[in-house]
């Protein structure tokens, strides 16, 4: 192998068609006699679906049908959920409303029409006729007997899950000191730019049917959308073009997407349906909403000795595909970067009358560091304490790894320490907190805070997972020398046909420009997961790499057989397998040329492999023999390919420093910030410039949910905050010029000793901004603030009102 | 009731017959088949659909075709000229400027205004020049960076 690309700035092969306008997505495809499909979306939060009377819309022009929950209550399966908990409940929840909605957004019919205006149109001539039943929309009243959402359960809970390990009881008995503190987090709308979409074509003569969707999981959408709509798995194709963000919202399976499919196989027709905004934010899935109380037992010298969090999980008014699982997730991120003997969580998982909530970028462990980072500044003040010197007395050592959390994890390696060392040492910490003193006396409000997280990530071992957590890559070497790389981690925005062409390209020794990397293509890629979970890179590129290794065995023999030597005088190194003596002279560095330039090699029959006095060969040779199988070892299959499913034996635990300085304004309780240093370790890096956009992006979105973003429905359930006008979201004079660094402690869990980075920032900043915002409000009392932290609530407090 | 336009979209003269209502973005992407813009909110607040008309970004989901009859309109698709990429194109490929590239047209083309108004921008009026434009993936930190390759690229050209 050479290390031409991994770890290096390489630019991104996928950005020439999306700098220049070329690229598709999902509404960028226009096929001959697309229908188009609107919906009509419950107003109300909770009523009773009296009558539905469609004849208008269907007599309006251009429409050319309308469907109801009665049309495919028999026809199409429940929108399926794959969390399995002890005793949960789950809804029915078809696809289309059918005697009742439950949240504003809630689909009631589809439209049909020639165009996307005339369907549209039509949409406000379907009349529902509705009996409004109370709603409940504070996830404590749902819990405490509000309206009954779903009569047959007799309650809103779900579930009830209680975790952890350790003697809680006794830790809180042995503790010195105890805080508690109640802590809010908000429901976020995940806003992909590119909003949900899908077109579906069926072939009646060969009883096919194509599905494209934005979504983030082609194979599991196949698996899913046949058996709901009853059709044989291998007659679906699921294709995932150009894909425009998702942060966990197409990581599902949405009503939609079957229903699209359902229609398109009635008409015969291609059929298209693109979310508005409006309807994103209504009824794509939200993120986090979570309320409870987290209590910390520790000694007087600061030494943790248990946490115990009680939540209400927020799952909105039924279960999307994994709604019930994220809050799961918090439970085991809750030991964070410490040490702590005893930990326990209770979940209350309750019925909302609002859309469900399930994966946002984090998913569940955003919530667990920000629970763990607030509380542990909550016991650095009451103790006097410097909140990173009550850190770095709690964290385990570097030698302690593989740690055992009490939340039965074990995490696979780290250094946190070396991390804090490192982002004080950026921030000038020291420095900063005599600057904050000097501005204190001088009235002005600077605060300092500080998150020294610890993320889950790779997921992961197929034994924790609803739909196994291996991923598949085939890697093929082509006649003509060019490299196919097909992965199940179909991306959306991370880059893996560069970093996966990077992992090849050295492996294989070959020009980057020669390797191409497919994926979201049922119809063309094996079986794959998908990309969620910061597990692309660890577990996909894993997969990638383990083929290649494969593929190369078979050319070892392949190439051993050509050059007439024993196995054990053939060395593979810079693209070439080489005779022993030769090796030394062909290992040259530097990056190979593309092969077979384009009008050099006559069409028609390939040119035969010269082997005749050759002391080495290109594996592109090899592959042309292999093709030919002229020239083969005996008992050996022709071809060179190589396909590889790999199942991770553990999950990978990256972790890091942030530190965001802020100063907040008096007369306006604006938030600024001062500075904000970020360093990472997200183990080894394929693509440094890939790794800093992912936490940048993550960081921003943090900003987001500290200081502006929440959903908000009123007391019927109204959905307030129902375009981009109302719900906030960073834009670029939002964020401060962020200084990144990383330290890089290789995970041993994949031979790549990659972990994960498309979280961290969303995981590790949050906190970091919160606690900053509190630190600068430290002289007024201030303990503890809810996200979003506004200037009006800072002014409030300024001003005591 | 349908009305005739005239508009010259990347140098090239279209005449069609739109419905009234019928949004510029719609018409670039559905009858021109251009579909390089994006539609990403339909309220202006993402600047995904930003488009120059008349030498002027604006958000091409709030402007009906028929407000473009007689001007002259240029998407991303046609910014690079002669096969060599606009400034700004490049900076967004080199300082990775786009990550799902979706609101990617949209940022190039308001960026390359905000270059056209301003060539030697500061950082602050960079930020403050890209705020009706929503990315949800890059943070905005390479954006900026892409459009600060660009001023400098075109400052030395």
């Amino acid at each position: 192998m050479s290390d031409n690309y991994v770890g290096k700035r390489v630019k991104r092969t996928e950005d020439p068609r999306l700098i220049k306008g070329l690229a598709h997505y999902v509404d960028d495809i226009a096929l001959p006699g697309t229908l188009h499909v609107a919906f009509v979306r419950s107003m109300y939060a909770h009523a009773k679906i009296n009558s539905i009377d469609t004849s208008a819309a269907l007599a309006a022009p251009g429409v050319v049908a309308v469907y109801t929950g009665n049309d495919v209550a028999e026809k199409i399966g429940p929108v399926p959920c794959a969390s399995a908990l002890p005793e949960l409940k789950v809804p029915d929840h078809r696809v289309l409303a059918k005697d009742k909605v439950y949240f504003v957004g809630h689909p009631i019919a589809a439209v049909v029409a020639k165009d996307r205006y005339a369907a549209r149109d039509a949409v406000d001539l379907v009349m529902v006729d509705y009996e409004d039943l109370p709603a409940v929309t504070d996830v404590e009243q749902a819990a405490a007997g509000g309206p009954v959402i779903h009569e047959a359960f007799g309650s809103n809970i779900a579930y009830k899950l209680t975790s952890g390990e350790g003697d809680i009881d006794a830790a809180f008995a042995a503790a010195d000191r105890t805080v508690k503190q109640r802590i809010l987090h908000r429901r976020l709308a995940p806003i992909a730019m590119e909003p949900r979409g899908v077109l579906a074509r069926y072939f009646p003569g060969e009883e096919e049917l194509t599905l494209w969707s934005s979504t983030q999981i082609p194979h599991l959408m196949r698996t899913q959308v046949a058996l709901m709509i009853g059709m044989p798995e291998n007659k679906l194709r699921v294709i995932t073009p150009e894909v425009g963000g998702g942060f966990g919202s197409k990581l599902n399976v949405y009503a939609e997407e079957a229903l699209l499919s359902w229609i398109s196989m009635q008409l015969a027709k291609p059929v298209k349906w693109i979310e508005t905004r409006r309807e994103n934010i209504a009824a794509t899935i939200h993120g986090r909403g979570q309320v409870g109380d987290i209590e910390v037992a520790f000694k007087n010298d600061g030494t943790l000795l248990g946490l115990r969090y009680s939540v209400f999980a927020d799952l909105g008014a039924y279960h999307q595909l994994l709604t019930p699982a994220i809050p799961t997730l918090t439970g085991l991120m809750l030991s964070g970067a410490y040490k702590i003997p005893a930990i326990q969580m209770n979940i209350t998982g309750c019925f909302t009358n609002k859309m469900a909530t399930d994966a946002y970028r984090g998913a569940g462990r955003p919530e667990a560091t920000y629970v763990v980072e607030r509380a542990l500044d909550l016991v650095a003040a009451d103790l006097g304490v410097d909140a990173a010197e009550l850190r770095r007395r709690n964290f385990p050592a570097a030698d302690e790894f593989p740690f055992h959390t009490a939340t039965g994890l074990d995490y696979d390696s780290g250094d946190y320490e070396t991390a804090l060392n490192k982002a004080q040492e950026i921030a000038g910490y020291a420095d900063l907190r005599e600057k904050q003193r000097k501005a204190r006396e001088e009235g002005r409000l600077i605060g300092i805070g500080l998150s020294t997280y610890v993320e889950i990530c790779a997921l992961g071992p197929s034994q924790a997972m609803p739909a196994g957590g291996w991923e598949s890559a085939t890697v093929r070497i082509e006649p003509t020398g060019k490299v196919t790389v097909m992965t199940g981690a179909s991306p959306h925005g991370q880059g893996q046909e560069t970093s996966f062409a990077q992992i090849a390209a050295d492996e294989l020794g070959v020009n980057i420009n020669d390797v191409t990397v497919i994926h979201g293509d049922t119809g063309i890629v094996q079986y794959g997961i998908g990309t969620f979970g910061s597990r692309a890179t660890a577990v996909g590129g894993t997969a990638v790499y383990v083929a290649i290794q494969k593929l190369k065995e078979k050319a070892h023999k392949i190439a051993t057989h050509m050059l007439q030597a024993d196995a054990s005088h053939v060395a593979f190194e810079g693209g070439k397998y080489s005779l022993e003596k030769a090796a030394a002279a062909a290992a040259t560095t530097g990056t190979s040329d593309p092969v077979v330039p384009v009008g050099e090699a006559p069409a028609g029959a390939l040119p035969e492999p010269q082997t005749e006095g050759k002391t080495s060969l290109t594996i592109q040779d090899i592959a042309l023999a292999a093709h030919l199988a002229k020239e083969l070892p005996p008992d050996t299959e022709p071809g060179l390919s190589a396909t590889y499913f790999f199942e991770p034996k553990n999950f990978t635990f990256p972790f890091g420093t942030h530190i965001a300085v802020v100063e907040v304004d008096r007369d306006t309780g604006d938030i600024e910030f001062l500075r904000y240093v970020a360093v990472d370790d997200c183990g080894r890096v394929i693509n440094p410039m890939l790794v800093d956009g992912q936490v940048h992006g993550g960081i921003v979105q943090s900003i987001g949910q500290a200081m502006f973003e929440e959903v908000v429905y009123d007391e019927q359930g109204q959905l307030v905050t129902g375009t981009l006008m109302d719900y906030a979201l960073p834009r670029a004079s939002h964020i401060p010029e962020f200084e990144l660094d990383r330290t890089e402690t290789p995970s041993p869990v994949n031979p790549l000793g990659v972990k994960g980075v498309g979280e961290a920032g969303t995981i590790g900043a949050t906190p970091a901004i919160v606690n900053a915002i509190v630190d600068a409000l430290a002289p007024f009392g201030v303990k503890h603030l809810d996200m979003p932290v506004k200037p009006e609530n800072i002014w409030r407090i300024i001003n005591g009102h | 009731m349908k009305k005739a336009i005239n508009l010259s979209v990347n140098g090239v003269s279209h005449t069609d017959e739109v419905e009234p209502r019928m949004l510029l973005v719609h018409y670039l992407r559905d009858v021109l088949e251009l579909t390089g813009t994006h539609v990403g909110c339909e309220t202006s607040l993402c600047g995904a659909c930003t488009v120059m008309l008349d030498g002027q970004a604006v958000k091409s989901c709030t402007v009906f075709a028929v407000q473009a009859d007689g001007s002259s309109v240029t998407t991303i698709e046609g910014l690079a000229k002669n096969g060599e990429l606009h400034p700004v194109q490049e900076g967004f490929w080199e300082r990775h400027g786009l990550q799902c590239g979706y609101c990617t047209p949209g940022m190039i083309m308001t960026a390359a205004q905000l270059l056209d108004r301003n060539a030697d921008p500061s950082r602050e009026e960079i930020c403050h020049g890209l705020e009706g434009n929503l990315c949800r993936c890059t943070g905005y930190q390479h954006i900026i960076e892409a459009v600060q390759y660009a001023a400098k690229k075109a400052g030395q050209s």
